[in-house]
């Protein structure tokens, strides 16, 4: 099984990987992680196409490609291309910011538990979002600033919080947790304080909402997920050796305090954007990664994997939120929390049982 | 690793070192040369500086005052990533992230080698192999790290930083938790290391007669001070154990090695009433 093309001789990574040289580039592959990127991409665009063949007029799923593609009547292509794309792209773009987001702090702080909806930045985007609509600003660009500012914030008390010679995983995840519950009380405080109306949108986004999205709402997140995924993507080869602890990361040249900076700022811009864009959709960023990297067998979530994961589980969260109850729609964050309550459990019964809670 | 060339010997030293933790002064005025190419072992009691030296050699901890210089370079001025071609440290108790295989782990020590296009060259291929090789790690190169005995465990690091390629290597109590027999094991392994590959090797040890046997160098060190260093029979001696380590002993030689042999005494067992009752 084992090939490696420049050498002819067998890998020492036998098994499972091919290495890849043209010189000076080289690289390895894993024939199972590409295998499972390959399903997942499958898997979301049919997802995908199928969610946008739902609604008040049903579109077959050939005329949706067709529409995607440019062709087909014209008002089919208004409903496509106006009406439902924008939703569709948003939640395969939040779910894949989401779950990169999760990836990234997942593997720096080797804990599964301190993925940004664990450790109070999408609360955080949360209070800063319901602030502003109680105080009457209401979406669009206004909605992405705050959960961008919320994030931010939240982010900086954590490590600041946390921060103690270096900053390890475990104080990040209880300081993490102690400041999702005070914003989560802000929160409420706000509810409580705004009127009925305001409440009632506020509430709507706080679970988690792709109900009409528009391309307003999907062209900021693009932004940030063309500009932050290929960062995280640069980065995440300085992950490896992070993973092994701070130490050892010096010890192999990786510049520590700068390397998790970086990371932890590519991190909370994707969970801010996507906050802002589709409300906290709670648990992606938490589970998604960590389905990636059991599909991929790894030993810790990979990147890409990792991103296609988190669309597919938004994508399917949505249109299961739109056709499982007919007549109403739930928010997405309905469906992704109550399937990612089991996700959660079953990590921390792991935990429990490898005697590795913290 | 056999070179044709062989590269000359890393220059490691420090002077005027002052090493604190959190404002706690833990090393004073500390001047030290590791003997290039030699065998080092750093010895004293609990708390007493000397892993905290260790880091400050590896640049894990920055000194208060003093510099660390690596041929001639202040370690602060040389760019991490040199340092780690350079350098390695297996600080103590590493923890392998759960899943991860002895391979995946070792091809990690290569990290230092590669850029985000060149991942993996035919050199670190090579490097890897030999790594694995070397600690006798290949059978259980497909094995994830956390499923091994101590001793393996141990093992799998030190091939880690085997593979890093680093002419000076630092080891951080590398004997701690491993039963008798994994650590007379992981001390050949540190030989062969230094035999065969002439790499500059420091360590620090807890087992004085370890330390003796293992070390061409031996540094010992008490509240943050060097008492003696030297040759393991010129540093080793009654006086040094009583000074450094408050411990009556005998010294007698190791029936095996031919180095000194410490034989503690306690309140119960004291050679010196035994033979005069």
């Amino acid at each position: 099984m084992a090939r490696a093309s420049g050498t002819g001789k067998p890998s020492v990574l036998a098994r499972r990987h091919f290495r890849l040289a043209v010189p000076p580039v080289s690289g390895v592959l894993r024939p199972r992680l590409v295998a499972v990127c390959a399903a997942l991409t499958a898997a979301a665009f049919l997802v995908f196409c199928w969610g946008v063949s739902i609604g008040e007029v049903p579109i077959g799923p050939v005329d949706v490609m067709k529409a995607l593609a440019g062709q087909g009547d014209p008002g089919t292509l208004l409903v496509v291309r106006e009406l439902r794309l924008p939703r569709a792209v948003v939640g395969l773009l939040a779910g894949a910011a989401l779950a990169v987001s999760g990836a990234l702090f997942q593997t720096m702080t080797r804990n599964p538990l301190a993925s940004p909806d664990m450790i109070g930045l999408t609360a955080g985007a949360g209070t800063a979002v319901v602030a502003g609509i109680v105080l009457g600003w209401d979406g669009g660009p206004g909605a992405q600033a705050l959960g961008l500012l919320g994030a931010l914030a939240t982010a900086v008390l954590v490590y600041a919080l946390a921060w103690r010679r270096g900053t390890t995983g475990y104080r990040i995840v209880l300081v993490g947790i102690g400041l999702s519950w005070i914003c989560t009380s802000a929160t409420d405080f706000l509810l409580a304080r705004g009127g009925r109306f305001q409440a009632q949108a506020a509430l709507g986004w706080l679970v988690g909402n792709l109900n009409g999205r528009s391309a307003a709402d999907a062209v900021p997140l693009a932004a940030a997920v063309a500009v932050l995924v290929p960062a995280a993507l640069v980065l995440g080869r300085l992950l490896r050796t992070l993973q092994l602890g701070d130490d050892v990361a010096a010890a192999l040249g990786t510049r520590v305090q700068p390397v998790r900076l970086a990371l932890m700022l590519t991190g909370v811009g994707l969970v801010a954007f996507a906050t802002a864009a589709a409300g906290p959709i709670a648990f992606v960023a938490l589970a998604a990664p960590q389905i990636a990297q059991r599909l991929a067998g790894a030993a810790h979530p990979p990147l890409v994997a990792s991103a296609l994961a988190g669309a597919l589980v938004v994508l399917s969260g949505d249109l299961a939120a739109r056709t499982l109850i007919s007549g109403t729609e739930l928010p997405v964050g309905v469906v992704t929390g109550v399937l990612g309550a089991p996700v959660l459990l079953w990590l921390l019964i792991r935990a429990n049982r490898a005697g590795s809670g913290g | 690793m056999p070179t044709t060339h062989p590269a000359p010997h890393p220059d490691l030293r420090a002077s005027g070192l002052r090493l604190a933790y959190g404002g706690r002064p833990v090393v004073e005025d500390l001047d030290v040369a590791i003997p290039p190419g030699r065998v080092t072992a750093i010895v004293g009691a609990n708390a007493c500086g000397k892993s905290t030296l260790l880091r400050a050699l590896a640049r894990l901890l920055a000194p208060v005052q003093g510099t660390v210089r690596l041929d001639g370079r202040a370690l602060g001025s040389i760019p991490t990533r040199e340092l780690a071609q350079r350098l390695g440290i297996l600080p103590q108790g590493p923890v392998a992230p759960e899943g991860l295989t002895v391979a995946d782990l070792v091809v990690r020590g290569r990290s230092p080698h590669q850029t985000w296009w060149r991942q993996w060259s035919a050199a670190d291929e090579r490097a890897v192999r030999d790594a694995l090789a070397a600690t006798g790690m290949t059978a259980l190169a497909d094995r994830p790290v956390d499923e091994l005995s101590g001793g393996q465990r141990q093992r799998a690091w030190i091939a880690m930083a085997v593979a890093q390629g680093t002419r000076v290597l630092l080891l951080d109590e590398p004997t701690t938790f491993l039963d008798l027999a994994h650590q007379i094991d992981v001390l050949d392994l540190v030989t062969d290391l230094n035999r065969r590959e002439g790499r500059t090797v420091v360590m620090v040890l807890h087992d004085l007669n370890q330390a003796c046997r293992y070390a061409d160098h031996v540094i010992a060190m008490k509240s943050g001070r060097i008492v003696a260093e030297g040759a393991p029979a010129g540093v080793i001696t009654e006086e040094t154990v009583r000074d450094v380590f408050g411990l009556r002993c005998q010294v007698a030689t190791d029936p095996v090695s031919g180095t000194p042999l410490v034989i503690p005494k306690g309140r119960h067992h004291d050679g010196d009433t035994a033979m005069t009752e």
